[in-house]
């Protein structure tokens, strides 16, 4: 107990010192994160929105794989892009693997179903009476969908923090496709597990209260984009 | 201005709308009234052209909707429907009487002017920066109406636009949909609430089960029903 409490203060001691290494890490983990949700949204919006405004054969299975998709295990991300990423594979050209732009691209993979399906889930709980009452006010076709994506905006916001919470707490992806370099892919993660197997205990907890407090802010922020988006 | 020539509607494979025709010109007021389930909202979608028909044809200002997409976007845009239960957009009580006039390109000081001129005539002034769910239901279908009217549209489709509301509120909008009728547009509206048909309406139209019972003035209809049927939901629905 007394080990956790002195590792404790150690590492608050660490965080309010700006240790170089503590910092060092968030930011990386966080540009990462915030680069691969970024992408992640550029595709996954337009793409639930092309789903939900489409009425096509075998739509309901492509959510239901989509849906599938929300549990893939990080590793098995990781394994896939890492085959596809390999020098055999075939990006392999690209020279992503064990490089940040490496893990951007497998964030992106592992957050894309999530963010494509509560993007379809936010615009399907728009429902339908403001599209009609957008077209009977003289939008047209797209404006109303404009519309729509305006009224849906709040839960898609939500879709996009619950996608970047998701890319910065993965460790298989990080892991797998970064290599846990040090000075170059070591992310929150990544490093939280290498600390600890080599009994760093302190650096160990100060970038898991780190990772913490950053997952809970995203909780934060989900809840009031949520529930109270206006005031 | 607005007609329907033998509309028919098929919703969950029953006929909802059994080859309708009526037709509603400048400067009159059509009442649709009929028991719960008998294709009012139905036969408003259709003419508001939200929904196409399974038959029969639309033609607003003579011109045969059925086939030209760009046609039914240009008579919609002419047209404005106030919903039974109004959805206000999550956006501020100005931003959504707005909402018409930015579809039309239309945004700044003449904007501002007409939302606020509106506003006043429904008597919401003040309530600009007000949001949707700070509004009673009343308000709300004041907001609406407002929305729809801002758009100065040749046609007013109302679906039961003073159901729910409280006496005062209700002929607020009464007194709204006179002055618009006064400045030659069509209004459409359906009701449960025959005195009011009774006193706003030039025509009215019973839809019993889906097809059209009775058509003619206010007195034809109340006083003088064509037909059993008429006559037993008149006096039924009066009181009489």
């Amino acid at each position: 107990m007394d080990e956790i409490t002195a590792g404790l203060a150690k590492a608050v001691e660490l965080i309010l010192a700006l240790d170089p290494a503590v910092v060092e890490i968030t930011a990386r983990s966080l540009a990462i994160a915030i680069t691969s949700t970024t992408i992640a949204a550029g595709i996954a919006v337009p793409i639930g929105g092309l789903i939900h405004f489409h009425n096509f054969r075998g739509k309901r299975a492509v959510v239901n794989l989509i849906q599938t998709l929300y549990s893939l295990p990080t590793v098995t991300v990781g394994l896939v892009v890492f085959l596809l990423l390999s020098r055999s594979g075939p990006f392999g050209s690209l020279g992503l693997l064990f490089t940040p732009a490496g893990m951007v691209v497998g964030q992106t993979v592992l957050i894309s179903p999530i963010m494509i399906g509560l993007t379809i889930a936010a615009l399907s709980g728009v429902g339908p009476a403001v599209r009609d009452s957008a077209l009977s006010l003289g939008a047209s076709r797209f404006q109303a969908i404009q519309t729509i994506m305006g009224e849906a905006k709040a839960a898609m916001m939500a879709a996009v923090l619950l996608g970047f919470g998701r890319a910065l707490s993965e460790v298989g992806v990080a892991m797998m496709i970064g290599g846990n370099i040090r000075g170059h892919t070591r992310v929150l993660t990544t490093a939280i597990a290498l600390e600890t197997s080599r009994g760093e205990i302190e650096l160990s907890m100060a970038l898991g209260i780190i990772l913490v407090s950053i997952s809970l802010l995203v909780n934060l922020l989900v809840n009031r984009v949520q529930g109270n988006w206006w005031t | 201005m607005i007609e329907a020539l033998g509309v028919r509607a098929i919703r969950g494979g029953v006929e909802v709308l059994r080859g309708i025709t009526l037709k509603a010109g400048r400067g009159e007021v059509l009442a649709i009234i009929g028991p719960t389930g008998s294709g009012k909202t139905t036969l408003l979608r259709i003419l508001d052209l939200l929904d196409p028909p399974d038959g029969g044809r639309v033609l607003f200002d003579g011109v045969d909707l059925s086939e030209d997409e760009r046609a039914r976007f240009l008579a919609r845009r002419r047209m404005a429907m106030v919903f039974q239960k109004p959805t206000i957009f999550n956006l501020s009580v100005e931003k959504n009487v707005a909402y018409g006039l930015s579809m039309r390109g239309v945004s700044g000081p003449l904007a501002r002017h007409r939302v606020r001129s509106i506003l006043r005539e429904v008597g919401l002034s003040g309530y600009e920066n007000r949001r949707p769910s700070s509004l009673s239901g009343g308000e709300a279908q004041r907001v609406a109406l407002a929305r729809a009217l801002v758009t100065e549209p040749d046609l007013l489709l109302l679906d039961e636009a003073t159901a729910n509301l409280d006496p005062r509120t209700a002929e607020t909008i009464e007194d709204l949909i006179r002055k618009a009728v006064r400045r030659e547009i069509a209004v459409v509206m359906a009701t449960h609430d025959l005195d009011q048909a009774r006193r706003l309406a030039d025509r009215v139209a019973v839809l019993m089960g889906g097809s059209l019972v009775g058509l003619g003035s206010p007195v034809e209809i109340f006083e003088t029903p064509g037909s059993e049927e008429v006559a037993r939901f008149v006096r039924r629905r009066s009181g009489w």
